[in-house]
């Protein structure tokens, strides 16, 4: 009897748990990357223990791969040093690590992942329980198998009706963080349902509890479902049976109901995340850098709604348009379907897989003075460079706009979009 | 003396120590570009024993352990804010970072007055204007953390499982 969070540890504590406890749980996998390691290894030389299950373990060079200096690459020589004494089996470098840890099979209905990242909460899309952490208690996770967790509230966002063309699911999700504010979501499960969460696809799903971090939530969460068990099925190695967990007679602390039908596409504009406006308010804005990549949206939907959009066109000439493929897999099946070619050939650089330009460490940064569109989730002063510089967030088809013209630009003004 | 430095609302990781310095795990070398945006003289004229103070949601964003290891690493005596961000919450306690959520204490304390901070009980004094302020107390589990100076040493000296006993 329950909220989904208090189902989902009901079945893990063995008897049924109410928001306000504290739990010492057993986590499925402990994630971890290569700006997060380094310390995890410090931590749990420290503690001097021994690894508890090295078949709980996973870890990911992403952030800053491959090294774009010095540091950087004596970081991932200890990581990769770590790896071999442990004799680690889980090491992947050919993407972002969430987008990883679901495409690998990691993520499945009921489970608990703890990610020193604080996008962990992105598992939930499965319907899986994943909340980011620090480094230390991810060491500790090495040492003890265990995390603990208070139960936490839930605020239930109901969505119903159906978007427009030109209105993607980032669209309705950078309105929500506009609307419950960037704290609107502290220590809470944000629990995303209703009649438009249930008709979409699992690559916009997984937005919603992707941005659940940026509203401060512990978790955001969808329940399973046949969508999702067809994508488990087809698209991971995942091996079932997988169980449909759902809320019971769940009370809410709060209820936020949203009709989508009228929404129009939307940008969170610099500095805040919950500095949202309508794409109309701001359109014809200058803008340097158009990136499309993360976490949030570079999944192989995305890049076709891009390349869809500049398909025998040209992106402005004085606009940098950068596309990074969320991983390997996306990149490839990209390849072969002839999208990276319609990219490279409307003037995009295609990069590698992983993180970079969205923490300004490589493949994008800003200089001073400049403006990016990106389809990331976080607009933090500076993250993407220089502390002068701006970052607008939005959905692929108004990055894919933009970049066509040089200046922020409603995607429903392209005909293909509309039509 | 123990001098405030006050911070506003939502101050987030990048703000606390921007990404392209987390190349480093030293508090020490991470410590001189501790708020090196938002407040640039901080790094050069902290001094030991002086205080954050924050507003809501202090140290939203990033996972990132640097944050309060920045902090730390610059020898400020705690944090004083109106509410924290989880991940912070939980990492500034792991890591042995004081902290003191105390939405009083934020709203009145003002850039540069002198403060003291009694750990053990929550109660600050700010002897600038004479005002006593009294932070939320921590739950007994945390405390146990926080007593023990983090979660590390903790695990030296007990089992997980006494977390929670």
């Amino acid at each position: 009897m329950g909220t989904l969070i208090e189902e989902i540890f009901s079945r893990k504590a063995g008897r049924a748990v109410q928001a306000g406890e504290i739990l010492l749980l057993d986590v499925d996998y402990i994630m971890s990357h290569d700006n997060t390691t380094p310390l995890a290894i410090k931590a749990f030389r420290e503690i001097g223990k021994p690894i508890l299950d090295k078949n709980k373990i996973v870890l990911h060079l992403d952030h800053a791969y491959p090294a774009p200096n010095v540091l950087a690459a004596e970081n991932h020589r200890k990581i990769l040093d770590f790896v071999k004494e442990q004799e680690l089996p889980y090491l992947f470098s050919q993407g972002v690590c969430h987008q990883v840890m679901i495409e690998e099979g990691f993520v499945t209905p009921g489970s608990i992942i703890i990610g020193a990242d604080s996008h962990s909460n992105t598992y939930g899309a499965m319907g899986a329980f994943g909340t980011g952490l620090g480094s230390t208690e991810i060491g500790v996770g090495w040492v003890t198998g265990k995390c603990w967790f208070k139960v936490p509230e839930t605020i239930r966002v109901e969505l119903y009706g159906q978007t427009q063309p030109g209105v993607y699911a980032k669209d309705v999700m950078i309105r929500l963080a506009g609307l419950l504010g960037m704290d609107g979501g502290t220590y809470r499960s944000v629990e995303f349902g209703g009649e438009y969460i249930d008709n979409l696809p699992m690559h916009e799903r997984i937005i919603f509890p992707n941005m659940s971090t940026e509203i401060g939530a512990k978790c955001g969460l969808i329940a399973a479902d046949d969508v999702t068990i067809n994508f488990l099925e087809n698209e991971t190695p995942a091996q079932g049976p997988f169980e449909q967990i759902l809320p019971v007679n769940p009370r809410y602390e709060r209820v936020v109901h949203a009709d989508v039908s009228r929404l129009t596409p939307q940008v969170a504009c610099h500095p805040d995340v919950d500095n949202v406006r309508p794409v109309t308010e701001v359109e014809g804005l200058e803008v340097h850098e158009v990136y499309v990549g993360t976490c949030t949206n570079a999944r192989y939907e995305d890049l076709e709604i891009v390349a869809g959009i500049l398909k025998g066109k040209k992106v402005n000439p004085l606009t940098r348009v950068i596309v990074t493929p969320a991983s390997a897999r996306i990149y490839k099946k990209a390849l072969r379907s002839g999208l990276i070619e319609i990219l490279m050939d409307a003037g995009c650089t295609v990069t590698g897989t992983g993180c970079g330009a969205c923490i300004g460490r490589h493949g994008g940064i800003l200089a001073a003075g400049e403006r990016a569109l990106t389809t990331m989730n976080r607009n933090f002063v500076g993250r993407m460079g220089s502390p002068l510089s701006e970052i607008y967030l939005a959905s692929p088809a108004t990055a894919a706009a933009t970049a066509l013209t040089g200046r922020i630009t409603d995607p429903r003004s392209i005909p293909e979009i509309v039509s | 003396m123990s001098k405030a430095w006050t911070f506003g609302e939502n101050m987030n990781t990048d703000e606390i120590i921007p990404g392209r310095y987390n190349i480093t795990i030293d508090p020490l070398e991470l410590a001189k570009n501790v708020f090196g945006e938002v407040k640039p003289d901080y790094a050069t004229s902290v001094r030991p024993g002086d205080v954050i103070v924050g507003g809501q949601n202090f140290g939203c964003g990033s996972s990132r352990e640097h944050a309060p290891l920045a902090i730390k690493g610059s020898q400020a005596k705690c944090v004083v804010a109106a509410s924290f961000a989880r991940i912070f919450f939980r990492n500034a306690i792991n890591i042995g970072l004081p902290i003191l959520e105390c939405p009083e204490a934020a709203a009145d304390i003002t850039e540069g007055d002198d403060l003291d901070v009694n750990l053990a009980n929550g109660e600050i004094f700010n002897r600038t204007n004479g005002h006593q302020y009294q932070a939320h107390p921590l739950p007994d589990f945390i405390l146990r953390i926080a007593d023990a100076g983090g979660i590390v040493n903790f695990l030296k000296e007990h089992d997980i499982q006494d977390l929670i006993a």
